[in-house]
């Protein structure tokens, strides 16, 4: 009996269940953020410097407290227990509070960035941005912005909640492996590369120095300030433009081609990264029907055709104005984007299109033929704008609803409400891109252990792309999903070893594996059936 | 066009009426008084346990049925009239069928225990029994749990996920021996002590008691110990749900008789998934396969069968899985839990304690028989392969590189396990 546990409560076994390691974590870890609502309005500390060093690492010291109590106090596996009956990851209160004041601080961040504290007009920030001067001067010899504040805060949440992530799954090492990338390129690539890159290179224009981020994830990569910014950034600068272009259409399709979208997605990916760490206990609220696969299609794609569509023209514009900086003139543009569009659906159309339905073989044509006449219209009638729009107020409305209201706004701001991969699932058009390649181009699948499913629906259920995993694994196939991450939880929480990722020869990667469903089949009737 | 009814949505009734409507387009009638959607039954405990809700269980959307024009019906089915070909529905509602199917599964044993119809006292099987449990919880101090086998411990398992004290009662000297070798038994044994859960060997029920409003308020074992609880599990296996078919003229055993061909004696009336009992077992399995697998296969073949192609009952290896706590386990071929004259076994357990395999191959012809994997994810593509081919057991260890399923970056603990096997049967012993 000594090992067995005990219940000494009198009502009921369902009491709080905090123990006191727990409330310590939780003590620590809301001090430190209290220290920052206190500096939200705008309490000048004595010692700026000091109090955000006890701040940021209160709220760290509160997670790994928190998280080593909750997770090490049992044996190593799925702990997931509860997650239906809590108020934060079922959509309760809790859920909704954070939601609201997430949304909301989005909101300020992208649109009101005075109401916390950012000095506009020559004035002296105050607020918490004020608060983060001290250590902004420190990184990038500046004094902070908005974005800085941000980027800190962003920072920390991928460096604390990815490390409850690791001792959560502390049992699975490829859990392991990819939670320490995400953090490695948050903390190096995304946060303290490019701030030391901007002291290190006062004076000249901003340009983004995020190596990792690219087009059309970055969407303002070729946007015309950013590219002034890397054309008189020095060798930095160009460095950057030739390596941004080198992602795009080099080291991007080979590293997708080999391992699947998710080197980068669940891997590199700053909005990966906070998906999987801070996200990670929202995953299973991802709506997985058939109806929203519908929507999902749809609305990432037209994020993508307008993201498209936006470039051209932002360049159009870009080279008819500074003629003078550029390697090509508009017209070597406009015919080859012309000759890109149409060899690229031409090679698709004819080599994979028994790949793809026949809706969406419709749907890519009809689109690119749409893209190429209004080029040609708007060109050959000699139009400034090319796409009949303005390139500006293009630009302007893509920032404003996919840059900022939807990446942001609702993509981190409704994490306890729809899922942690809202903006990955619905809108990222570099996902859209990684996507196709991935369904079409890659060696990348998760492989279906034979006849081992027994349809429970844990893949499906903590899937965080709202992919139906369970319909291929029931019926032994792969699955070969453009919208698949490649996060591996799928597989993690399988209880009968059923999914793998992995990467192996394209042919056979999409299969349906009758014979090994368990009955003894002829094998060459089978074969010939399929034929 | 033909008028097929099934009675029972589980894996086998759904798989059958799936499979038929991909190739015909005859009438089918789906009839179950559990629920009015089929869901997976492995998965309830996930649904207790918080992981999943409901819904998650269900394979297919709510819609699936009527856009593949499959009628369900929500009622149980009293009496058989083969003659006239109808079914009496608990409503009185009376169906006729040109085929019938019976795949109603099976329900929790009950051996004549003093108290077993208790509130309070549950298997683990049918969705009532989640509404069971869900409704005692709140207010429990202690659940027993009788039965060592695969449900008991996911009943286990579900109860320490709330927090609520179990005793488990094991009838057997080590959990599920009649299955698991000694080693990975013991190993089971372990795992589960270090659930905090109490785990009692060689102990059985002797009754359940009651309090003043007929709820259980404890048992007593077979040691005369009485523990006070107010839940009680009983999870001592399954046996056929065929209740109703009694005086119905259609063959019974312990289950409902069927040849290859999974048809009963009467014409036009078939039997699959736990509830059908094969008039021999097939190799080495039993006559009765309770397994969710077996249910499946059973209703791939019929479904040929009912669409024109005659098929036997055929399964390939045998093949099975399961989730001890945190403990993975698959298996392969057969692996007896006590050696055959003919089987010689090689057992690995890693330093952890949380791993293992187990591989029994034939002593002469050094020929693989089976292996038990334990926290190591194994192909079974691979093992399928290896079984046809009659490769030897030499070949399996060469090649456990191959036959590994672990996802990437896993420890790989093939050479170790090499080691052992040379250490322990190469060179000493010759063919």
């Amino acid at each position: 009996m000594s090992k067995s546990a005990q219940n000494i409560s009198i009502a009921s076994h369902q009491n709080n269940g905090l123990n006191t390691l727990q409330k310590l974590g939780l003590a620590i870890g809301f001090i430190g953020l209290f220290i920052l609502i206190v500096a939200f309005y705008n309490v000048s500390f004595p010692n700026k410097n000091l109090w955000l060093s006890i701040s940021i690492t209160s709220i760290l010291a509160g997670i790994v407290v928190y998280a080593r109590s909750t997770y090490l106090s049992r044996p190593e596996g799925i702990s997931n227990n509860g997650l239906f009956h809590k108020s934060l990851t079922n959509k309760g209160v809790l859920a909704w509070i954070i939601g609201v004041l997430l949304t909301s601080f989005y909101v300020a961040l992208y649109w009101f960035p005075k109401y916390l504290g950012l000095g506009e007009n020559g004035n002296a920030n105050s607020g918490i941005v004020g608060f983060f001067d001290p250590l902004s001067l420190v990184l990038n010899g500046k004094i902070a912005s908005q974005w800085f504040v941000y980027g800190t805060l962003y920072t920390v949440a991928i460096l604390g909640l990815g490390y409850k992530f690791i001792l959560k799954y502390r049992h699975n090492k490829y859990q392991l492996v990819r939670t320490i990338s995400v953090m490695f390129f948050q903390l190096g690539f995304a946060f303290l590369i490019p701030e030391i890159l901007e002291k290190l290179n006062p004076g000249k224009e901003y340009f983004a120095k995020d190596l990792k981020n690219m087009w059309p994830l970055n969407y303002y990569f070729f946007n015309d300030w950013h590219l002034k910014g890397l054309l008189n950034g020095g060798n930095l600068g160009m460095f950057m433009l030739v390596f941004g272009i080198a992602m795009i259409f080099i080291i991007s399709p080979i590293l997708t081609y080999f391992y699947g979208k998710r080197w980068y997605c669940s891997w590199v990916c700053g909005c990966g990264g906070l998906a999987e760490t801070a996200g990670d206990s929202f995953r299973h609220l991802s709506n997985s029907t058939q109806k929203v696969w519908k929507i999902e299609r749809w609305m990432i794609h037209s994020v993508l055709v307008f993201s498209f569509v936006m470039t051209i023209a932002v360049i159009f514009t870009f080279l008819s104005n500074n003629p003078e900086m550029s390697f090509i003139t508009k017209d070597q543009f406009i015919y080859g984007i012309v000759a890109f569009l149409v060899v690229f659906t031409g090679a698709l159309y004819l080599f994979k299109r028994n790949d793809l339905d026949t809706d969406a073989q419709f749907t890519m044509i009809t689109l690119v033929a749409i893209i190429i006449i209004s080029i040609m219209i708007n060109f050959f009638s000699g139009s400034q704008n090319i796409l009949f729009i303005d390139s500006n107020s293009l630009r302007e409305w893509y920032g404003f609803a996919i840059g900022s209201a939807f990446s942001g706004v609702i993509g981190v701001g409704f994490y306890p409400l729809l899922g942690n991969r809202v903006w990955c699932r619905f809108g990222c058009p570099m996902a859209a891109i990684l996507g196709l390649q991935q369904r079409l181009f890659s060696r990348f699948r998760i492989t279906t252990n034979g006849g081992q499913c027994i349809s429970c629906g844990n893949c499906t259920t903590h899937c965080e792309m709202g992919i139906d995993v369970r319909s291929y694994a029931q019926k032994g196939e792969n699955i070969v999903r453009s919208s698949c991450v490649g996060c591996g939880i799928c597989s993690a929480v399988c209880p009968r070893g059923v999914l793998k990722l992995e990467n192996d020869a394209e042919e056979g990667r999409i299969n349906a594996n009758e014979i090994l469903l368990g009955n003894d089949v002829n094998l060459m009737d089978l074969i010939n059936n399929q034929k | 066009m033909e008028n097929i009814v099934i009675i029972g949505n589980g894996i086998s009734g759904v798989t059958l009426a799936r499979h038929i409507r991909k190739q015909s387009n005859h009438k089918i009638t789906i009839i179950s008084s559990e629920t009015e959607f089929f869901f997976s039954r492995t998965a309830l405990m996930y649904v207790f346990m918080g992981h999943m809700k409901f819904e998650h269980t269900q394979p297919y959307e709510n819609d699936f049925w009527k856009k593949n024009n499959i009628n369900l019906i929500n009622a149980s089915v009293e009496h058989v009239n083969t003659k006239e070909k109808a079914l009496i529905l608990n409503d009185d509602t009376v169906i006729v069928y040109d085929k019938l199917v019976i795949a109603t599964g099976s329900k929790p044993n009950k051996f004549g225990w003093q108290g077993q119809d208790l509130k309070g006292v549950t298997g683990l099987y049918h969705k009532q029994d989640l509404e069971t449990l869900e409704a005692f919880s709140p207010t429990c101090k202690r659940a027993v749990i009788v039965g060592g086998g695969l449900i008991g411990i996911e009943l286990a398992e579900m109860l320490r996920s709330r927090n609520i004290p179990v005793t488990f009662l094991v009838r057997e000297k080590s959990f599920w021996d009649a299955v698991l070798p000694f080693g990975e038994s013991q190993m089971i044994n372990r795992h589960i002590l270090e659930h905090h859960i109490d785990l009692r060997l060689e102990t059985g029920l002797l009754k359940i008691l009651s309090d003043e409003n007929g709820n259980a308020r404890a048992v007593v074992t077979d040691k005369n110990e009485t523990i006070e609880c107010q839940i009680v599990g009983l999870t001592a296996g399954v046996s056929p749900n065929i209740d109703f078919l009694k005086n119905s003229g259609i063959e019974l055993g312990r289950g409902v008789k069927v040849n290859r061909f999974l048809e009963t004696n009467i014409k036009n009336i078939y039997a699959i998934g736990d509830c059908a009992e094969q008039y021999e077992g097939i190799g080495l399995r039993r006559p009765i396969e309770a397994v969710w697998y077996t249910g499946r296969m059973m209703a791939e073949a019929l479904a040929q069968t009912l669409t024109g192609n005659p098929t036997q009952y055929n399964p390939g290896h045998w093949f099975n899985s399961a989730k001890f706590l945190d403990i993975e386990y698959q298996t392969y071929g057969w692996v007896w839990a006590h050696k055959k004259d003919y089987e010689e076994q090689f057992y690995w357990e890693h330093s952890s304690g949380k791993k293992a395999i187990r591989i029994s191959f034939h002593k002469e012809t050094r020929v693989f028989l089976g292996i038990n994997t334990f926290g190591i994810r194994m192909r079974h593509e691979f093992f399928d392969k290896v079984l046809t081919e009659n490769q030897s057991v030499d070949y399996v260890i060469h090649h456990l590189a191959e036959a590994n399923f672990d996802p990437e970056f896993f420890t790989s603990h093939k050479k170790e396990i090499q080691e052992q096997f040379v250490k322990q049967f190469v060179g000493l012993k010759t063919v």
